[in-house]
């Protein structure tokens, strides 16, 4: 049985959750910076405090 | 002494660590990388094939740092969740049901590439002996952390909650490291231990390389992680809203 | 408060959960019925082979018994906790450590001690020879204490949760495999003829650990719960 494909398997399972485990946060950040900076700029612009 | 506990003091304050941890991230994303790159060439390259096994031999500098780190992880999310109940700080609380996804992701990834080893090397995806049994244990110890984190609606009492669990659950790690001598089992002996090794230098190499850039992805990513809850729970106050006012400029 | 009125006031917290479990007895036997219940299908599931059944025999009552203690168990604090009682007893100034043990001791009374007493027919259901039924009997002795015990940890985790019952199943299994594997092991070694004192003795330790400890895990849930 050839081993070089369950090599490039494993490796490749282990990339690919290490970059969705290191890209879900990075997005999720990028998103929530955009929906602050845009409520806080209503805020700014309609202020009642 | 005193510059140590003003250091771990000024953690505690969200825009201190906000800052300071963001100094921080593109060193552990460099030395990651360099090091991983390091140790997938002495691994993947210069290492020799295994005596016994071969080629497929190679996929342990993945899974046994994964496998590593997955142990590591949860008692690290139990030791940061002792501090936060018994301490109230929170930044404890944070980093620790942060650390928990990056946890399941490492068994994940070990319980992957050990099956993915073990069909070349020994002829089944799956056998139920008790190192691999517990690694999937320890997953869903993992998922029932985070479970529980997520069904409470206040942050503070759900990152107790699940810290208090994660403690708990501690204990079951004790019997994953001895379920090696308790039985015997189809998975390698443990070939690392404290008075030396029985692995060839070119093959020792490699594995420790890729243990310790294992090591700073988790710490990279914890701080990613733990920046953004910061922002997302603290969002109305006035640091966070001058840190997306400037990162935005 | 002095020793001497928390025994008084533990012992008749006891008679109050006895009582109430009595009361609702056709739903405390609900678990029992689920129980023998389960057992027998599996004989209906894979075949009535005396073999086969002889050999998966200590797996399946013993996790029979698990699912039938994680059906009971989400009513451990639940209905103390929904009336107020959870904060008296917290305001009362007994210890809430004993209070959760009182209680969990209830439990293993009404949901644990029935599934110790029906196993010798569940092993002849599932053709256990008598070696292995008999250890069967005692790992359930000591287990199912354990499965109270450490069950009260996630019921108290869970008990403020509105659906609650579904997590806890999911939390506490993981921390119950330990036990399954060494019960189990151990009845199978008996029914071959070999050894199984050290696994029994790992149980004992195990209970003894869980009766130290997990109070207090469980009375820092409930603390946490009420917050």
């Amino acid at each position: 049985m050839p081993h070089a494909p369950f090599i490039i398997a494993a490796y490749g399972v282990a990339a690919v959750m290490l970059t969705w485990c290191a890209i879900g946060p990075l997005l999720a950040g990028r998103k929530l910076a955009r929906q602050l900076r845009s409520k806080y700029q209503e805020a700014d612009h309609a202020p009642n405090s | 002494m005193n510059r140590v506990w003003l250091f771990f003091h000024k953690m505690g304050s969200p825009p201190w660590f906000y800052r300071f941890s963001g100094k921080l991230l593109p060193w552990l994303w460099g030395l990651f990388f360099v090091l991983a790159a390091w140790g997938l060439y002495l691994g993947l390259v210069k290492a020799p094939p295994d005596y016994l096994q071969g080629e497929s031999a190679r996929i342990m500098y993945i899974h046994v740092p994964a496998a590593w780190m997955s142990m590591l992880i949860y008692v690290l999310v139990a030791a940061m969740g002792l501090i936060g109940l018994v301490w109230h700080v929170r930044i404890a609380e944070i980093m620790a049901i942060c650390s928990a996804p990056i946890g399941a992701f490492f068994t994940a990834i070990a319980l992957a590439t050990g099956s993915l080893w073990g069909r070349p090397t020994w002829g089944t995806y799956w056998v139920w002996d008790a190192r691999l049994t517990s690694e999937l244990v320890l997953l869903f110890l993992y998922l029932g952390v985070i479970a529980l984190y997520n069904s409470f609606d206040e942050p503070r009492k759900a990152a107790r909650a699940a810290s208090l669990l994660a403690l708990v659950g501690v204990v079951n790690l004790p019997i994953i490291h001895y379920s090696v001598t308790w039985w015997n089992t189809l998975h390698q002996g443990t070939s690392i231990s404290a008075s030396g090794s029985s692995i060839h230098p070119s093959m020792l190499w490699p594995l420790l390389i890729m243990a310790v850039a294992t090591k700073f992805f988790y710490a990279a990513n914890l701080l990613v992680r733990t920046r953004h809850r910061l922002l997302l729970q603290d969002h109305r106050k006035q640091w966070v809203r001058n840190v997306i006012m400037k990162e935005g400029s | 408060m002095s020793g001497v009125q928390s025994t008084g006031a533990l012992r008749a917290l006891l008679k109050r959960d006895l009582l109430l479990a009595y009361r609702r007895r056709s739903e405390m036997a609900q678990p029992v019925i689920f129980l023998l219940v389960v057992v027998s299908l599996f004989p209906l599931g894979v075949g009535p082979s005396p073999q086969l059944l002889g050999t998966i025999a200590p797996g399946v009552i013993w996790i029979a018994a698990l699912l039938a203690t994680v059906l009971s168990l989400d009513s451990l604090f639940r209905s103390d906790f929904e009336d107020g009682s959870i904060e008296q007893f917290l305001l009362s100034g007994h210890p809430l450590t004993l209070i959760a043990l009182i209680k969990t001791a209830a439990h293993w009374l009404t949901a644990g001690l029935p599934l110790v007493l029906l196993s010798p027919l569940l092993a002849v259901w599932m053709n256990l020879p008598a070696e292995g039924a008999r250890v069967l009997v005692l790992t359930l002795a000591i287990g199912t204490p354990v499965l109270s015990l450490i069950g009260a940890i996630g019921g108290a985790l869970t008990v403020s949760l509105k659906r609650g019952g579904q997590l806890l199943s999911l939390l506490v299994f993981p921390l119950y495999v330990p036990l399954l594997i060494i019960a189990t092991n151990a009845v199978s070694a008996a029914t071959a003829g070999l050894p199984f004192a050290g696994q029994l003795g790992l149980m004992l330790a195990g209970l003894v650990g869980a009766l130290t400890l997990a109070p207090f895990a469980a009375s820092a849930a409930l603390k946490l719960s009420l917050e």
